[in-house]
């Protein structure tokens, strides 16, 4: 029953991306472990990934595609970093709660 | 060679300065009289050059560099040689230089010899700038920097109190004369737009205005309240018998020779502005009379040595603005110039007697020093016969010439004559005094002090400055006498600064000489008389004079304490003042102005803790912060 299938539009892949968004965001301000903030963050990216690439889709424009594969990559180089400074962190201080740094408090 | 005028006492004070922890008198003596040596020879030579110039070009300007240039306000760092400020110049550097030599000699002892020298070169280097400045602001540089070395020489021994706080007495006092000379630059720029002098002398009105408030007057009167400060005139005078506190040689040079004299070279230079402003004459010939009056009264019962020749000064300051305030400007001049060299003799003399005395300064204590020290004492005489006007020594001719024009000049009356010459009368009976009780009579040295002639350094100064005091006078004979003495010597100084001096018609009748002759006999007469009258009380009969002092008790009183002035200052002026103070201090500056104050700090540090609490260090609070502030700015941009 093809055509009682829901044919998915913009809006199911826009919600989809919110989703995902509000996610993650809500990973970054909730959660305490260094590491899982950092997996929210690479999820907030991938959200707007999919924003990127439907909207080039719809507007047919190559742009979308284009910018996603920059935000990939930066994404990579900045989970790269962040990691480096987790595993310093972490052999430091043998703690990965991001309550414990909190030492620039004015 | 202008550099070689003006600079070397600066060089000298540098010197000096740097090294003012040297004990070496000797060394620091040379360095400081080498200076004043070099300054003087130029002045010379300045002098010659002036000479060879015509009459009417006689004026060298030279600019240095442009000083301050606002809008219509222009002052260039120029300065005027001419007939006027050589005079002056010759005296200060001059007598100076006599002076700094004597200094060698009596700072033998001190501890800090480098220290006095360097500030004596920047007394004179301020004085320089003083007298040849081309324009008002530069006169009142040297104005001020005068006094700055008076302030710092008067307390030079400022471990004691009191001779630190006669130190701050004398600057704060010509602080007020000071505001008065700078508010009279002020006006002479609303008046003219110009602070040159030359330009200000062809500004001038030629016809007099009468008129009290009209702003000719006002700037004569506020230029005269700065005059008032720093030549000691009443009411301001205070300041100068305090000022004794100071090594003698500073009493000679700055409070005796030059500096006091500089309110009266200001008005000499501003004749042309002075003359058209009748009423602040007026003003000036009452001051100067009534000053050298009540000064020579005072100067009759004082016993320390330097108070009577500090109130002599000031009476003779007196006699120079009366002068210079009845349009003798040029009899004034005479005067500075009698004064500079008899004043700075009989100030160095009763120096050499303190040292001779080691530090005793009460008359009582001395007596009969004429044995001991011949040069001081025969120098001395000189002093006192040029001060008292005896015939034909210096001061005759000037202060003849000043009370001749107190009752000649059209400005002048018969008023002021009459107090100039109680004042001269006066001022022999308390000078035979002070010699009577010095020099003469009988010992009442105490028998472990026994007095000495001066060393050389010191003696020649004085023998220099008797044979000016003997002399100088002929270089200013007045018209009257010039005419009845053989040979008719000329009014040398006179008509040297003339062309500096604006139109001003004396009057001659035909019985003036008659006049002028029998005034004359009538004040050489009496003050013989009064001279003769303090030598037989206090040299012949000492008895009798401590029996007029019990008889007159209460007049005695009134003079010893000097009119009560400085108490009266106290009550009515200082008193109040501290009490205002107080008030503002306790009420306005702690209650109002400090509460504001510490309210805004305060606001600002409460303010400060609150937002603190912002920064709490929680990254995910600074992530949710980020949070709302894109929110808000999105709901800005997508337009509410």
């Amino acid at each position: 029953m093809l055509s009682d299938m829901i044919i998915p539009g913009l809006g199911h892949y826009l919600l989809v991306a919110g989703v995902l968004f509000t996610i993650g965001l809500v990973g970054v301000l909730m959660r305490k472990n260094i590491i899982v903030i950092l997996m929210s963050i690479e999820l907030m990216l991938n959200a707007v990934n999919l924003t990127f690439v439907t909207f080039g889709y719809y507007l047919n424009d190559a742009n979308g595609a284009v910018i996603t594969l920059f935000v990939i990559a930066v994404a990579a180089a900045e989970a790269a970093v962040g990691l480096a400074i987790v595993v310093t962190l972490f052999k430091n201080f043998n703690e990965l709660n991001i309550r414990f740094f909190e030492h620039l408090k004015g | 060679m202008f550099y070689t005028l003006l600079l070397p006492p600066l060089l000298g004070f540098l010197v000096n300065g740097v090294r003012f922890k040297s004990k070496n008198a000797k060394l620091s003596g040379v360095i400081a009289c080498s200076t004043m040596a070099l300054s003087f020879i130029s002045a010379i030579l300045f002098f010659i050059k002036l000479m060879q110039l015509p009459v009417d070009q006689r004026s060298i300007s030279i600019q240095l560099f442009n000083w301050i240039k606002v809008g219509s306000f222009d002052v260039p760092m120029a300065f005027t040689i001419d007939p006027l400020s050589i005079v002056m110049t010759l005296i200060i550097t001059g007598v100076g230089f006599l002076i700094h030599l004597f200094s060698i000699g009596y700072m033998s002892h001190d501890e800090r010899p480098a220290k006095y020298f360097s500030y004596l070169n920047l007394f004179i280097f301020n004085m320089l700038l003083l007298v040849l400045g081309s324009n008002l602001l530069i006169m009142f540089v040297g104005w001020e920097g005068v006094g700055l070395c008076s302030y710092l020489l008067i307390g030079f021994w400022f471990t004691d109190p009191e001779k630190a706080s006669a130190g701050m007495k004398a600057f704060i006092t010509n602080r007020i004369g000071d505001a008065g000379f700078l508010l009279g630059i002020f006006t002479i720029f609303g008046l003219f737009g110009t602070i040159t002098f030359d330009e200000i002398a062809s500004a001038a009105p030629t016809t007099p205005v009468e008129l009290w408030t009209s702003p000719i007057t006002l700037s004569c009167l506020f230029l005269f309240i700065g005059a008032m400060g720093k030549s000691a005139q009443i009411p301001l005078y205070v300041w100068l018998p305090d000022a004794m506190a100071g090594p003698t040689p500073v009493s000679a040079l700055i409070h005796a020779a030059t500096m006091v004299t500089a309110g009266v070279y200001m008005i000499i230079r501003l004749n042309p502005l002075f003359l058209a402003a009748p009423n602040a004459m007026l003003v000036i010939a009452f001051v100067g009379a009534i000053t050298a009056l009540m000064a020579a009264s005072i100067g009759i019962v004082q016993t320390d040595i330097k108070k009577v020749l500090a109130y002599s000064t000031v009476s003779q300051l007196g006699y120079m603005f009366l002068a210079v305030g009845v349009g003798a400007f040029g009899a004034g001049l005479a005067h500075l110039m009698t004064h500079a060299f008899f004043k700075a003799l009989m100030f160095l003399g009763s120096g050499s007697v303190i040292h001779a005395m080691h530090e005793e300064q009460d008359m009582r204590k001395m007596g009969g020093l004429k044995n001991q020290m011949p040069i001081t004492h025969w120098t001395f005489v000189m002093g006192w016969l040029a001060i008292i006007g005896a015939p034909f020594f210096s001061g005759f001719f000037s202060k003849d010439e000043i009370l001749w024009m107190a009752y000649h000049s059209p400005r002048g009356n018969f008023l002021l004559w009459f107090i100039g010459f109680v004042a001269a009368l006066m001022t022999a009976f308390y000078m035979t005094r002070l010699m009577a009780l010095t020099f003469w009579g009988k010992s009442r040295v105490p028998s472990e002090v026994h007095p000495h002639e001066s060393p050389s350094s010191m003696s020649v100064p004085l023998i220099v400055l008797a044979f000016l005091s003997v002399f100088a006078g002929w270089l200013c004979v007045p018209h009257g006498l010039s005419s009845v003495l053989p040979g008719h010597p000329k009014n040398f100084l006179s008509d040297w600064v003339r062309p500096l001096m604006a139109d001003f018609h004396i009057p001659h009748g035909p019985n003036d000489l008659m006049l002028e002759f029998s005034l004359m006999g009538i004040t050489l007469a009496l003050v013989g008389l009064s001279a003769l009258f303090a030598f037989y009380i206090y040299v012949l009969k000492p008895e009798v004079a401590e029996r007029n002092a019990k008889s007159m008790k209460p007049v005695y009183e009134l003079l010893l304490n000097k009119y009560w002035v400085d108490e009266i200052y106290s009550k009515m002026l200082i008193g109040p003042l501290i009490k205002i103070s107080r008030v503002l201090w306790s009420k306005v500056d702690i209650k109002i102005i400090d509460k504001v104050t510490y309210a805004i700090s305060d606001m600002v540090r409460n303010s400060g803790g609150g937002l603190k609490m912002v920064q709490s260090g929680n990254l995910q609070m600074y992530a949710l912060y980020i949070l709302i502030g894109l929110f808000f700015s999105l709901w800005f941009l997508m337009g509410r």
